[in-house]
């Protein structure tokens, strides 16, 4: 099964890691990624916010060139997938502002039909391989290791998932690796996105509720399916330690990575020692066992 | 040209106050409406439906012999009975009468003066052509049946039932669930007043049951209904109690005696919040006061080896039949009134409220079964844990007032949940916080009501609660529900912890209300609520004749107002029934015999089924009766033999080129 990437900024820059275990579990699980061609910014976050036609004609750019290729479009990443989305969307129902951007990419020599189909690759995981095979490929299982899963706001906001997929059927994803679910309230909700940057009193105090409260649930881990989400939740760690002496250290890897761990994929491949808090201690603490070969 | 002999049109054009000559140059209309052939006499009045303007028309038709009367003025729905009826006093058949919609199709809706008048024009030219081609017709008349059927045996339905019956009318009283009483029996006190609903209602519900002229029918549903107002045939669906209505004495004792020695099955009348034995009552003053049994828990329908000690006690009556089959009966009505009530919103749709998640969050519905003394924990309040709550929280507008699901107000909540504060904090002493978006109590005594509680020290905190949550922030919330909330009048966002949550859920139409729109062919509105011939002047009365609405199954209404509503449909339907016929519309469709070559084309495509074929002639025949005057057979028919009264050809040709002949 092949896809079309769409691995947007995050991916090609501080999100490194997450694009190496990516790719290595889809690799591993038999799913092919191709990366788009001549891809541009998903027109997320400042510009949408600033001007949401060009954000749309940006969009609208990646989804005319992935139409070509004919194959669903991955977007690792939850802006971006709601971005594309949000576009398909506006340009189905708004035929102004579908007229404008049409006769933009035109210019471009493009043009966009609206038969793209964009996929968060986690729908991709649970729907093509399934909870139940992919329980059978776990190769070491997250044995004594409380995960909380942490989606973040756009997965599930404003478009609801496809083929009446809940948030609480990719939780099963988690005891599927042998780890044990923590039942995180907040798995929905907001890490505070660019809010840390521009008013930082309010996204800091996202990015604490989340950790506090996973910390509250004893988890060792916080998984998310987000590479923004886990920037956020991740560099502003070390700021509550330090301001308001609060143990909020926790890893918060990126759900390839979790699941690349446990399919046996060697830890270099899936981008691990580019965490800034690693899972080193949770790894001590519980070492993942290599399942004895059935 | 027009076949009736000597053509002498009166054209009356109305201003209808501004309405009409705000927009249409009425003077200047009626000058030319001189021009016309045929018209005698052409004038403007200010209000035409007016007891002086009617007499202009008798007083012309006496003084200068018009035959054909034409009004220019509002939509035919308003006011053409009036001037049919003018036509008739001054001596002409009424249907030498024709209507032009000059407001409605013209002034309204054009803000061109002078197109507006010369769209005036054109349609006044078609009229006065086509009238000159009418012909005399009589209204056929129809004896109406006496009998009322009424669907939905809720508070309005009931008292709609008494109303009927203590007039001397039999009524067919039809309700699906195994006891009438609908919501009104699950709650606890009413509001403003706070009396016992089940003691205002149960003695109506006992009188139902007692009543000579009341038939009725639990456990049943209406599934076919035919004819036309006046004379109805209802087909009902009565589906098995297992238990036979007349051998059943309800002392109850077979309940006692099933092999169940707890209750164990939810208990629908307490929505779930108790149990129930397979064979159970929905609770003590259930009417009909009989059990039911419920195939799919009973042991004996499961795996037939029940030792059936309810059969053993019932001894000698034998009023228990395992066997008893579903039943049909057809009867006949002269009017329908229609109760059949509301669904609560299904709290389940917004998670973010946490209803099924969090045990302690209570729908305002559940939360009246608490505080009942009949309910499942003998009116004590005591949450799913057993501990008595400290502090309550109550969220307005739970499905109501909210773009994502249902848009109206819901009407009762405000004062449901004033009243639920009121009686929580009376059974349990703890500190109330209600979260409303605008405390809305424009009824008789309730805004001295909500003073009362003002008074009595419950909190009303501005802003739509935004969700329930448990992640607490700090010792104090530990163990909490947590209401998050806008509180819009200081302008911050708070955490109040509480204990116990109530969210006051809205009325929506029930999910099946599309499928008894349909059976009954009436119409309703975009939200499913069943809709009133006029919002204003007709709010119990149907598009349907003869089919009336109570309660809520038209709109979010509180018990006085359903009351008010179920009283006013039993005063129509007696008004309908006391004038003993109905007079039918003429515009039926009619075959023309010796051009009919009993194709059966037609036949089928009647939407009304008023068109068989007689053999004997090898002809169709059309029941006037039962012909709504729709056209679609006269535009089927492919010899042209089916002809309609009111749209004859000419009669139609003549309008189409009145219209084209805009110079």
């Amino acid at each position: 099964m092949a896809y079309t990437y769409f691995p947007g900024c995050c991916m090609h820059g501080f999100a490194r890691h997450c694009q190496d275990s990516l790719y290595a579990v889809f690799n591993a699980l038999g799913l092919e990624l191709r990366e788009l061609k001549d891809w541009n910014c998903c027109g997320a976050t400042s510009y949408i916010a600033v001007d949401e036609y060009q954000a749309f004609t940006l969009a609208a750019r990646n989804l005319a060139l992935a139409e070509q290729a004919g194959l669903e479009v991955v977007a690792p990443c939850n802006a971006c997938f709601m971005v594309l989305k949000k576009a398909q969307d506006y340009l189905a129902r708004y035929s102004n502002l579908r007229e404008r951007i049409e006769a933009a990419l035109a210019r471009g020599g493009l043009q966009y039909s609206g038969t793209v189909q964009v996929r968060h690759p986690l729908e991709i995981v649970i729907e093509k391989i399934g909870i139940k095979a992919l329980r059978e490929k776990v190769k070491r299982p997250l044995k004594g290791w409380n995960v909380a899963p942490y989606y973040g706001c756009l997965l599930t906001r404003p478009y609801t998932l496809r083929n009446g997929m809940t948030l609480e059927a990719f939780d099963q994803l988690i005891p599927a690796l042998g780890a044990n679910l923590v039942d995180f309230e907040l798995k929905d909700r907001c890490c505070g996105g660019s809010l840390t940057g521009t008013i930082e009193e309010v996204g800091d105090r996202l990015v604490y509720i989340l950790l506090h409260e996973a910390k509250r649930h004893n988890a060792d881990v916080l998984v998310t399916v987000c590479p923004l989400c886990q920037l956020n939740v991740e560099t502003h760690q070390k700021q509550f330690i330090r301001r308001d002496r609060e143990d909020v250290n926790i890893p918060v890897p990126y759900f390839t990575q979790l699941i690349g761990l446990a399919l046996g994929i060697p830890e270099k491949d899936l981008g691990l020692d580019r965490l800034l808090v690693p899972l080193d201690r949770v790894l001590e603490e519980h070492p993942a066992e290599l399942r004895a070969a059935a | 040209m027009n076949g009736n002999g000597n053509l002498r049109v009166g054209l009356y054009i109305c201003h209808c106050g501004t309405n009409i000559a705000g927009t249409i140059d009425v003077k200047a209309v009626a000058a030319w409406g001189e021009t016309l052939p045929g018209v005698v006499v052409s004038r403007e009045y200010k209000y035409m439906c007016s007891d002086p303007g009617q007499q202009l028309i008798v007083d012309d038709v006496r003084e200068q012999h018009l035959n054909r009367i034409v009004v220019a003025s509002c939509s035919p729905l308003l006011h053409e009975q009036t001037f049919r009826g003018a036509t008739a006093k001054a001596g002409l058949n009424p249907f030498f009468f024709h209507m032009v919609n000059v407001r409605e199709h013209d002034s309204w809706v054009h803000e061109d003066k002078q197109a507006a008048t010369e769209k005036a024009k054109d349609l006044i030219r078609a009229a006065v052509r086509r009238v000159a081609f009418h012909k005399p017709l009589e209204k056929k008349r129809v004896p109406i049946h006496p009998d009322v059927l009424i669907v939905g045996g809720g508070i309005a339905g009931i008292h709609a039932a008494l109303t009927l019956a203590n007039a001397g009318k039999h009524v067919y009283l039809v309700e699906r669930e195994p006891t009438i009483g609908g919501h009104m029996a699950k709650f606890d006190k009413t509001f403003p007043t706070l009396d016992c609903a089940a003691c205002i209602l149960t003695p109506k519900m006992t009188a139902v049951k007692k009543h000579p002229n009341i038939t009725l029918w639990t456990l049943s549903d209406v599934t076919q209904i035919e004819g036309y107002v006046g004379n109805f045939t209802v087909t009902v669906k009565r589906h098995p109690r297992y238990i036979i209505e007349d051998l059943c004495v309800g002392c109850l004792e077979c309940i006692e005696a099933c092999v169940y020695k707890q209750a164990k099955y939810p208990d629908e009348f307490n929505l779930g919040l108790g149990k129930r034995k397979p064979i159970y009552i929905p609770f003590p003053q259930a009417v009909p006061q009989l059990p039911v049994i419920d195939r799919e828990t009973c042991i004996e329908f499961k795996s037939g080896r029940c030792k059936k000690t309810c059969v053993e006690v019932c001894g000698d009556r034998k009023a228990i039949d395992f066997k008893q089959q579903e039943s049909t009966e057809t009867i006949n009505v002269g009017s329908v009134i229609l109760a059949t009530g509301f669904q609560v919103f299904d709290a389940r749709r917004l998670p973010y409220y946490g209803y099924g998640k969090f045990p302690n969050v209570y729908t305002s519905l559940e939360a009246e079964r608490l505080i009942n003394a009949a309910g499942p924990t003998q009116g004590e309040v005591i949450l799913r844990d057993g501990r008595k709550p400290k502090t309550v929280g109550i969220l307005h507008c739970i499905g109501s007032r909210d773009e994502n699901t249902n848009r109206w107000c819901s009407r009762v909540c405000c004062m449901y949940s004033l009243k639920l504060a009121h009686l929580i904090k009376e059974h349990t002493g703890a500190e109330i916080f209600n979260f409303y978006i605008d405390i809305r109590t424009p009824g008789k005594g309730f805004e001295e009501f909500y003073q009362r509680l003002l008074n009595e020290g419950v909190h009303f905190i501005r802003g739509k609660g935004a969700e329930i949550n448990t992640w607490p922030l700090d010792p104090s919330e530990e163990g909490k529900l947590i209401i998050r909330v806008e509180d819009t009048l200081i302008g911050k966002i708070r955490r109040i912890p509480v204990d116990m949550v109530v969210l006051s859920v809205g009325l929506e139409p029930h999910a099946d209300a599309g499928d008894v729109r349909r059976l009954f062919n009436i119409s309703c509105s975009s939200e499913g609520w069943f809709l009133e011939r006029h919002p204003k002047l007709a709010p119990v009365n149907t598009f349907t004749d003869g089919i009336f609405l109570a309660g809520c199954c038209q709109g979010p209404k509180d018990i006085p107002d359903s009351v008010a509503q179920a009283g006013a449909a039993a005063a129509e339907s007696l008004a309908l029934i006391d004038s003993k016929f109905v007079e039918l519309e003429p515009n039926t469709a009619y075959i023309l015999e010796e051009a009919c070559s009993g194709c059966k084309t037609c036949i089928p495509l009647c939407p009304y089924s008023a068109i068989s074929f007689v053999e004997a002639k090898k002809k169709a025949e059309i029941n006037e009766a039962l012909c709504k005057g729709c056209g679609t057979c006269v535009a089927a028919c492919p010899s042209g033999s089916i002809r309609q009264n009111l749209f004859e050809d000419e009669e139609i040709f003549e309008e189409i080129k009145g219209v084209l002949a805009h110079a």
